[in-house]
């Protein structure tokens, strides 16, 4: 009986007051949105980090006039430090080819170019890219060498757009979520000024809080719960429509987006959804309905 | 069954208390009147046994509970002892007589056949037989008071406080409701009324309480308005 009531309650509430409802789910599933881009950004971003920083170089080209002992006394160096997983030499026959390669659709500037222009390198890959510095620093000194250049800096710059882009999903679903809590109060006062002759009377017979509260609160839940869901869905069509459809070029650099991550954002977003409405509604009805 | 002990009440505020040090004791299956002016401090008592409001000073007890230091979580359940009458009716305008005071028992986790057992009966007893299905607009004033005596006794409270019940009424009609609250009385419920209608307090010849500007100024065993 009780639950049949409270439930009857519920969707009697967001019925009443409609239009607030609507505005209620609408902001707040698309902070949910925001806030569910942004996670997946962020989870993306650290996959990203793993695929490629197993293949990351440090490129160490050499001087065009180096010495045989200057070049031993390098290999040496880079043998012996404890940081380096392994090393390859890279000739400037080895380099053309990888220059054609790079650059074949411009017929005219690879022909322009010839081996004797490009530098001789060492490619070395570290045990842990993130050691560059020190590495950096073990060999630096060493004569003959024209430039030490790591491509993690490279990377890094990515990365940073990649969070500049996350930290303003976040931004815009705070926001957002402001706005949404606004409205889930402002739903549960008219709620609570439209049961107030109710609310009287249950607080006079001695109804305990919780059964006075539970609609009002339950109505709110209620509303995150579908601007969740609707949040999500907007989520998943997005990453359908634009990763795997549109913008399929950019997923190959994104590395793809896991469904699996997605449908990982449907709990999240349900539960900060849910949480968030009724902790709102909650400390509303204190404030106004003073059980 | 009720105690008041030394009990000030200052609203904030207030220039003047609107209890000032009150001391009453009223024994179990009672009939009390309140009696005095507008502003006298009368309804402070009922909002006062109701926890409605907390004393500035002294001690609340009804039922054998302290309801001055009762935990807010607590206040509920107290309150499920006690059965209360207004002068305004404050019934459920969108509910017939039946579910006005069936609602009363639902909120309190009542299921529905007891409800269906027990209204009908209270119905009944305030002579409502046969005007269950009526709304609070299709019933006349004492009617509706009748609909809020059932409502407040369907509990079977050991207290009934009525807050000028016959306000709203003709002399008559408040006759019949007093007939009421007499026999609700004799069930062993103790009943506090608020009033200032001297016809009924006249009538009635119960204890009558006087008080004046926050103070008693007479408590008299089967007294008249004076």
């Amino acid at each position: 009986m009780r639950v049949k009531y409270v439930l009857n309650e519920v969707l009697v509430g967001l019925w009443r007051n409609v239009t607030m409802t609507i505005a209620m789910i609408i902001t707040m599933s698309v902070s949910l949105t925001m806030l569910g881009a942004s996670v997946l950004l962020y989870m993306q971003v650290d996959l990203m980090k793993e695929a490629y920083y197993g293949n990351i170089q440090v490129s160490i080209f050499l001087n065009d006039g180096i010495t045989d002992g200057e070049k031993q006394a390098i290999d040496q160096a880079i043998t012996n430090s404890s940081l380096v997983a392994d090393k390859a030499f890279e000739t400037k026959e080895d380099a053309l080819k990888r220059f054609q390669t790079l650059w074949a659709d411009s017929p005219d500037f690879v022909n322009a170019i010839n081996a004797e222009s490009l530098p001789e390198s060492y490619r070395v890959r570290l045990k842990n890219p993130e050691n560059y510095e020190s590495f950096a620093k073990e060999i630096e000194k060493l004569p003959g060498i024209k430039q030490i250049i790591d491509q993690s800096d490279i990377l890094e710059e990515v990365f940073d757009i990649f969070n500049s882009i996350q930290l303003a999903s976040l931004i815009v679903a705070g926001f957002m979520a402001v706005a949404a809590l606004l409205l889930v109060g402002n739903t549960i006062q008219v709620a609570a000024y439209s049961k107030r002759r109710e609310v009287a009377v249950m607080k006079l017979v001695g109804a305990s809080n919780w059964f006075i509260q539970a609609p009002f609160v339950l109505e709110a839940v209620v509303a995150g719960l579908i601007g969740a869901i609707l949040g999500f869905v907007a989520l998943f069509i997005s990453k359908i429509v634009l990763l795997d459809g549109k913008l399929q070029a950019l997923a190959t650099i994104l590395t793809p987006i896991p469904n699996g991550n997605v449908v990982l954002m449907l709990p999240l977003l349900a539960g900060v959804g849910a949480l968030v409405s009724a902790v709102t509604a909650w400390v509303t009805l204190r404030f106004y309905l003073k059980v | 069954m009720i105690q008041l002990e030394n009990v000030t009440k200052t609203y904030p505020k207030a220039s003047r208390p609107s209890l000032d040090n009150v001391s009453v004791g009223i024994e179990k299956g009672e009939f009390v009147f309140f009696i005095g002016p507008s502003g006298s401090g009368k309804s402070t008592i009922i909002k006062l046994l109701l926890h409605e409001v907390s004393p500035t000073r002294g001690k609340v007890v009804v039922n054998a509970k302290d309801v001055t230091t009762l935990r807010s979580w607590k206040v509920p359940h107290f309150r499920r002892s006690i059965g209360c009458v207004f002068q305004d009716f404050r019934l459920l305008p969108n509910r017939t007589a039946y579910e006005n005071v069936a609602f009363a028992l639902e909120v309190i986790g009542k299921t529905k056949a007891v409800a269906r057992r027990v209204v009908p009966e209270v119905l009944e007893l305030v002579g409502l037989g046969g005007k269950e299905h009526r709304y609070p607009h299709e019933l006349s004033g004492g009617e509706q008071q009748r609909v809020a005596v059932a409502r407040a006794f369907v509990n079977r409270p050991l207290i009934l406080l009525a807050d000028e019940p016959t306000g709203n009424l003709d002399p008559d009609t408040s006759i019949e409701i007093m007939r009421l609250l007499d026999r609700i009385n004799r069930t062993g419920t103790t009943v506090v009324m608020v009033t200032h209608d001297s016809n009924i307090v006249n009538q009635m010849r119960r204890r009558v309480i006087e008080i004046e500007s926050g103070r008693i100024v007479r408590d008299q065993a089967r007294g008249v308005y004076g």
